[in-house]
C-alpha cells in the first residue's frame, strides 16, 4: 500500500529568537518523554517533528530560555 | 538522528533494571545501597530525568500507612474489601508494614509531605474506611530528588534505549534483554544475572474518547512492553480481567476529584449538581456506579466544587494546574471554565492493564518475584493491587534489595543466541519494505477496535469478534508493517505490545465467567458475581504449545480475616435517598 503525506497541527511551539539550540542546547529534545521534538537542519531551531504529545510539560519547564509553548492538541481541546 | 543502522553490542550486569520511572530508579538505587560493588544498569526508553507517571510530579501519596493514623493490618482489609477479595494479602501487608519507612526516606531526599499545626502528618479520608492520603506541597519535586539519588549512587542509567524481549537462560532463569536505541536502532544486549521490570501500565490499550493516541491518562510512552515481554519469556500475569478504568476530566486525560478535592469537600455529582457515591476513592464499584450515573437521565457527571467558597475553589484550581498534569489550566482556559464558577463535566477514562489503580499485573509474590527464577516486577506492572505511587517506591525497593540477594548465588544463565537473531529479525522487518501500512494507522485500528468490542460491559460474542478482528490486524501488522526511521520503529514495536495486551484483555476478560470489581469486569451476560467458582486469581500465560491461556490460581489464605459483614462494604457506593 503507498503512502500519503497528510498534515497534521502540533501542540507545541517554539520561539525561534528565543531558542538557543544553534549554540548547543538540547534540552527539550533530551527531556520529552515521548521523543517527538528535534532540532531542526535547516533553521538550527527546536521543533515538533512528531504529533504525538502527552502535553506534560517537561520540555516547556525545563526550556532555559522560556522558547516553549506547549498547547492543548486539536482533537481534545 | 532517526536513521537507521542497526548494530548491535552487548553489555554484562548483575542487575538490569527496566523502566526508569517510579518504581525502577528506587530498585536501581536500593540495590546498589544494598551492595555497592554490583553492577546496576537503569534502562530507560525515554530519559530518566523526566520519565513515567511522575515525570513532572505528584500531589500527594494515596495511600500511606502512617502510624496514629492507620495499621498495616487496616490497610490490609481496606485493600482486600476493595479489590473484591481477591488478593495474597502477604504482598499488601508488607507495602503496608514497609511504606512508612519509605516515606521518611523520601523526606530526607528533600520531598516534603504535609503536616499539622503540630508538626504530624496532616493525612485525609479519602478511602471508604480508613485514612491514607498524604498531600506533598512540593509535589513537582519528586523526579528532581530521586534523580539526584541516583546521579549520587552513580547508577548506570541508559537513556532512550527501548527493551523488547526478554532473554531466558538454558536453565530456565533469567538471562537478560534486547533493547533497541530509539534513535538508531542499535540493538543492545544485556546479559544480567537478575531483571528487574518497572515499565508502567498499559496505557495505550484503549483509545481515549478524543481520539488522540497520545491523550491517554497514564504517560503514553507507557505502551505495554513490560507485560508483553513478562508474557513471551514465561512469566504468569494475574487478574488482566481486573481493567483499570478511571474518572476523568472530560476530554482532558487529568484525574478529576477524589484525592485531592474531596478533602477540601469537592465532590462527583449528576447533572442536578446531586452527589451520589458515598466515596470517591476509586474502585470499580465506584466506576460502576459513575458509568450508570452516565448514562442515565441524571447524567452526565461533573466535578463540584462550585458550592465551595471561591477561596477553597481557587486553591484546589491552583493545586490540579500546576503539579501533576499542569496543562490542565491551560485546557480549562481555553474552555473557560473556571472551578469555582460551574461544574466541571467529567467522563470515564479509556481502559488499560495497571494494579497501581486496579489489580492487573505481572504476577508477584510479596518479594516482587515473578514465576521466572530471577525476574522480578515492581510498579504499576505488578501484580499488587492499587499500589499507587507509594507502592511503586516500596515495592521498587524490596525488588530491588531481593535481586542483590538472588544474585549471590547465580552466575549467568546462557541464553541461546538464535534468540537474539529472531529477535532482530523481528523488530526490523518493518524497516525492510519499501511501502506498508504505517504504526500509527495499525494502532489506531487495535486500539479503535478495543473500545468497540473490549470495553465493559463486556459481552462474550462481542470478544469473540475482537479475537478474530485482532487475529487480522496481527497479519497486517506482520506481513506489511513499514517503518521508515528508528522513531518510526520505535512506535512499531509499541504496535506489538498493544496488540499482545488486547489479545491478553480478551482471553484472561472471556476466562472469568462472572461478573466482578464493578465495572473493571462487568459481564452482561454473566452478570451475577459467584464466589463458589471464582473467588480465585486467574492468571494468563504461554502454555506449551505456543498458546496463550488461562488457569485458576487460590488465593493464599488470608492473614488478616475479612467478616461477612464487613466484605461488601465497596459495593455500598450509592447514595440511598433518604427517607
Ligand atoms: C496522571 C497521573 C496522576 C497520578 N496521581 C497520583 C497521586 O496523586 N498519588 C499517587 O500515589 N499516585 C498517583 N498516580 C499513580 C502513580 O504515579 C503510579 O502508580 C506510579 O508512578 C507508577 O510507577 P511505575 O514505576 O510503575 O511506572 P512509571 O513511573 O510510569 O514508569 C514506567 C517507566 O518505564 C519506561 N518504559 C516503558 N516501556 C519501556 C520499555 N519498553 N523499555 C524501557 N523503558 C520503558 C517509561 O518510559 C517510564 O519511565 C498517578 C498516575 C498518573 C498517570
Ligand atoms: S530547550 Fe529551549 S533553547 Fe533549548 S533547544 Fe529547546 S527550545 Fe531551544
Ligand atoms: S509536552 Fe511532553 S510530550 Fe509534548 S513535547 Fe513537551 S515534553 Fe514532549
Amino acid at each position: 500500500m503507498p503512502l500519503a503525506n497528510t498534515s497534521t497541527s502540533v501542540p507545541v511551539i517554539v520561539d525561534e529568537d528565543k531558542c538557543i539550540a544553534d549554540k548547543g542546547c538540547t534540552v527539550c529534545v533530551d527531556v520529552c518523554p515521548l521523543d517527538v521534538l528535534r532540532i531542526s537542519e535547516l533553521t538550527g531551531k527546536a521543533y515538533m517533528k512528531f504529533d504525538e504529545c502527552w502535553y506534560c510539560m517537561p520540555c516547556e519547564a525545563d526550556c532555559p530560555t522560556g522558547a516553549v509553548t506547549v498547547n492543548i492538541p486539536y482533537l481534545l481541546k | 538522528m532517526d536513521e537507521i543502522t542497526a548494530g548491535l553490542s552487548e553489555i554484562d550486569c548483575d542487575v538490569l533494571v527496566i523502566g526508569g520511572g517510579t518504581a525502577g530508579p528506587m530498585a536501581a538505587y536500593k540495590a546498589k545501597m544494598k551492595n555497592p560493588d554490583a553492577k546496576v544498569v537503569l534502562l530507560e526508553k525515554a530519559n530518566v530525568k523526566r520519565s513515567g507517571a511522575i515525570s513532572m510530579g505528584m500531589d500527594g501519596l494515596n495511600n500511606a500507612v502512617i502510624p496514629g493514623h492507620s495499621t498495616p493490618e487496616q490497610y490490609t482489609k481496606e485493600i482486600t474489601i476493595a479489590n473484591d477479595g481477591i488478593v495474597d494479602q502477604a504482598a499488601v501487608l508488607k507495602y503496608a508494614e514497609n511504606c512508612f519507612e519509605m516515606i521518611q526516606e523520601l523526606d530526607r531526599f528533600g520531598i516534603r509531605f504535609q503536616k499539622d499545626e503540630n508538626g504530624d502528618y496532616d493525612v485525609k479520608k479519602v478511602h471508604h474506611m480508613g485514612t491514607y492520603v498524604l498531600p506533598m506541597p512540593n509535589g513537582e519535586t519528586v523526579k528532581k530528588a530521586l534523580y539526584r539519588q541516583l546521579r549520587r549512587a552513580r547508577i548506570l542509567i541508559s537513556n532512550r534505549y527501548m527493551a523488547t524481549r526478554l532473554l531466558t537462560g538454558k536453565s530456565g532463569r533469567i538471562a537478560g534483554a534486547i533493547a533497541v536505541n530509539t534513535r538508531t536502532a542499535e540493538f543492545l544486549v544485556v546479559r544480567a544475572k537478575s531483571v528487574i521490570m518497572s515499565m508502567g501500565a498499559a496505557g495505550r490499550l484503549g483509545l481515549p474518547t478524543s481520539g488522540y493516541l497520545f491523550g491517554t491518562y497514564e504517560n503514553a510512552a507507557n505502551s505495554g512492553e513490560g507485560y508483553a515481554m513478562a508474557y513471551h519469556a514465561g512469566a504468569k500475569l494475574a487478574n488482566l480481567e481486573c481493567f483499570q478504568i478511571n474518572p476523568l476530566i472530560k476530554d482532558y486525560n487529568g484525574p478529576a476529584c477524589a484525592y485531592v478535592a474531596g478533602p477540601f469537600g469537592g465532590y462527583t455529582a449528576n447533572a442536578n449538581g446531586e452527589r451520589f457515591i458515598e466515596c470517591d476513592y476509586w474502585s470499580g464499584q465506584m466506576m460502576q456506579e459513575f458509568y450508570k450515573e452516565l448514562q442515565s437521565g441524571n447524567g452526565p457527571v461533573f466535578l463540584r466544587l462550585n458550592h465551595l467558597k471561591k477561596e477553597t475553589a481557587d486553591h484546589i484550581e491552583q493545586i490540579l494546574h500546576t503539579v501533576e498534569r499542569p496543562s490542565r489550566g491551560r485546557f480549562h482556559e481555553q474552555r473557560g471554565t473556571r472551578y469555582a464558577e460551574t461544574m466541571i463535566e467529567m467522563h470515564i477514562s479509556e481502559i488499560g492493564f495497571c494494579s497501581g489503580h486496579s489489580a492487573s499485573g505481572v504476577f508477584v509474590d510479596e518479594f516482587a518475584r515473578t514465576t521466572v527464577p530471577g525476574l522480578y516486577a515492581a510498579g504499576d506492572m505488578a501484580s499488587v493491587p492499587h499500589n499507587y505511587m507509594l507502592g511503586a517506591f516500596t515495592n521498587g525497593a524490596i525488588a530491588g534489595e531481593h535481586a542483590i540477594d538472588f544474585i549471590r548465588d547465580v552466575d549467568f544463565d546462557d541464553y541461546d543466541r538464535a534468540d537474539v537473531l529472531a529477535e532482530q529479525e523481528r523488530v526490523l522487518a518493518p524497516t525492510k519494505r519499501e511501502d506498508g501500512i504505517p504504526p500509527n494507522q495499525i494502532e489506531y485500528k487495535v486500539r479503535r477496535l478495543v473500545n468497540d468490542y473490549l470495553q465493559p460491559p463486556k459481552v462474550t460474542k462481542k470478544y469473540e469478534l475482537a479475537q478474530q478482528r485482532f487475529a487480522e490486524v496481527r497479519a497486517d501488522m506482520e506481513e506489511a508493517m513499514v517503518a521508515r526511521d528508528s522513531h518510526e520503529l520505535m512506535r512499531a514495536m509499541e504496535v506489538a505490545s498493544i496488540l499482545d495486551c488486547a489479545d491478553m484483555a480478551a482471553c484472561a476478560s472471556l476466562y472469568r465467567q462472572e461478573s466482578r470489581w464493578g465495572l473493571y469486569h462487568w459481564r452482561t451476560d454473566f452478570a451475577e458475581r459467584n464466589d463458589e467458582d471464582w473467588k480465585c486469581h486467574v492468571l494468563l500465560g504461554k502454555q506449551e504449545d505456543g498458546t496463550m491461556g488461562c488457569e485458576k490460581r487460590a488465593i493464599q489464605p488470608y492473614v488478616i480475616p475479612i467478616s461477612d459483614d464487613e466484605k461488601d462494604a465497596y459495593y455500598k457506593q450509592r447514595i440511598t435517598a433518604k427517607a
